[in-house]
């Protein structure tokens, strides 16, 4: 895979299911109320569940290794999240290569949602030998 | 203040978050399938005789679960305390860092520590006013380090309450939930509730209060009920009277949701009712037990008692279940 500065990867849409949200909790073992129980969410101030970090780290560090193959290893995920992931709403992930230096690649990814910037993250990566 | 509890704050950092964690489960294959499945992540390295889990489920081998963990240290408790009873009560998650040194295989055995990086400054967000705390974890197996997992949350009073996703504008608040530490042991110093002034005149309801009874002053003469408590009697004048049970019926008469100001030892949005109890008599107290928008007039509720902490309980009304068959 030829990989240069500037770098598109295609936007990946992920529907914010409360599905979604829920098994992305439970399977990160992150079992705060407000992650699966809308009416203790709300009596929180927040109007329903809303997507943990772990699993937008999850969904970051998917987005980009999709992209890059198997044989990519992820080194690094910086994740800072902002408008929080609420179900019926769609996020959109699109990234752009940042640098590259030989098999080292680093990531800019951002989400976006209805709300505004879910996320914003740097991924650094290496290719494998087929890179 | 401000600038005593930054110096307070600061002392912190460098201190331990958690010593001698041991990670619930090795690495595993069920684990990693699971996780997969949630991201909807088919990366053929996680799967088959080979697989490796996904270097993004660094933090999940670290963490409690449903049962929690106990290796968190008396320093972080103490410094989550300090900004509960700050008015920080509200937490929220706003970046993780992740370096993954080597790629964790089925059957390696976890262990971490965390120190508490950094406190920052007094900050005021859009969410509110806090302080962003930085932990950083090393996560090891056996003597090697495997990763590096740095987590910042922002502990702060919430600004406002937030509007809802469907409008279609951007939030002015975010969802918050407290840290599990300020309700699995209560913090030190967060701000008690007002203490009710207790007197002569009204020494006998509050007495009641402690018994788990809510008793309503009956005028002697021409027996009318009374409450709140009150030297004599409003319709003749008697000042003789006795006292009846509530029977801990009512139904909420009037509401007001509070939103706005929020007072250090209260939680907003919640219900505040105007109940008229079975008796006859109204009081005033928080509906509890259904989302403040879903209070309505007319709504039947029940007598609770509430502790607010170790000197203070407080008579609240929790709403009724609906649909139950009665007896």
């Amino acid at each position: 895979m030829r990989v240069g500065t500037g770098d598109v990867i295609p936007p990946l849409e992920i529907e914010i299911t409360r599905t979604l949200v829920v098994a992305g909790a439970i399977a990160s073992r992150d079992y705060q109320d407000v992650h699966h129980d809308p009416e203790l969410a709300r009596r929180r101030g927040s109007p329903d569940v809303f997507m943990n970090i772990l699993t937008t780290n999850g969904l970051v560090g998917r987005y980009v290794t999709d992209h890059f193959g198997p044989d990519a290893v992820l080194r690094k995920v910086a994740i800072r999240l902002g408008a929080p992931n609420y179900p019926g709403d769609t996020m959109v992930l699109t990234g752009t290569v940042e640098a590259t230096d030989g098999a080292s690649v680093t990531v800019k990814v951002v989400g976006d949602n209805g709300v505004g910037r879910h996320v914003t993250g740097t991924v650094t990566l290496t290719l494998g030998e087929a890179g | 203040m401000v600038e005593d509890l930054s110096v307070r704050l600061k002392a912190y950092e460098g201190r331990p978050a958690v010593l001698g964690g041991r990670g619930k489960d090795p690495v595993n294959s069920p684990m990693i399938r699971h996780w997969c499945e949630a991201m909807g992540d088919t990366n053929p390295a996680y799967t088959g005789p080979d697989a490796v889990a996904p270097p993004a489920m660094l933090q999940v081998w670290t963490m409690g679960g449903l049962s929690g963990h106990e290796t968190r240290s008396p320093a972080y408790d103490e410094l989550l305390a300090l900004l509960d009873g700050a008015g920080c009560t509200s937490v929220v998650a706003t970046d993780c860092e992740q370096e993954y040194l080597r790629a964790l295989r089925p059957g390696d055995e976890i262990t971490f520590d965390s120190v508490i990086e950094s406190v920052s400054e007094r900050k005021t967000t859009r969410l509110g006013t806090g302080y962003f705390v930085t932990t950083r974890m090393d996560v090891r197996v056996g003597e090697e380090l495997v990763g590096t997992h740095r987590f910042r949350i922002l502990k702060y009073a919430p600004a406002h309450a937030p509007r809802t996703p469907s409008s279609g504008t951007p939030l002015s608040g975010t969802p918050s939930h407290r840290t599990p530490s300020s309700t699995a042991s209560p913090p030190r110093e967060r701000p008690r509730r007002p203490r009710p002034v207790v007197n002569r005149d009204n020494a006998g309801f509050w007495e009641g209060i402690s018994q788990h009874r809510l008793l309503i002053q009956r005028c002697a003469d021409c027996a009318t009920l009374r409450l709140p408590w009150l030297p004599g009697c409003n319709a003749c004048g008697t000042a003789a009277w006795d006292t009846v049970e509530a029977s801990g019926e009512g139904v909420v008469y009037s509401y007001v949701v509070m939103h706005h100001p929020p007072f250090p030892a209260f939680d907003p949005p919640y219900a505040v009712g105007l109940v008229e109890l079975a008796e006859g008599v109204r009081m005033v107290s928080n509906v509890i037990g259904v989302p403040c928008d879903k209070v309505r007039i007319g709504l039947p509720v029940r007598l609770e008692f509430v502790r607010c902490d170790e000197e203070l309980e407080l008579p609240v009304f929790r709403a009724a279940e609906e649909g139950v068959v009665s007896a």
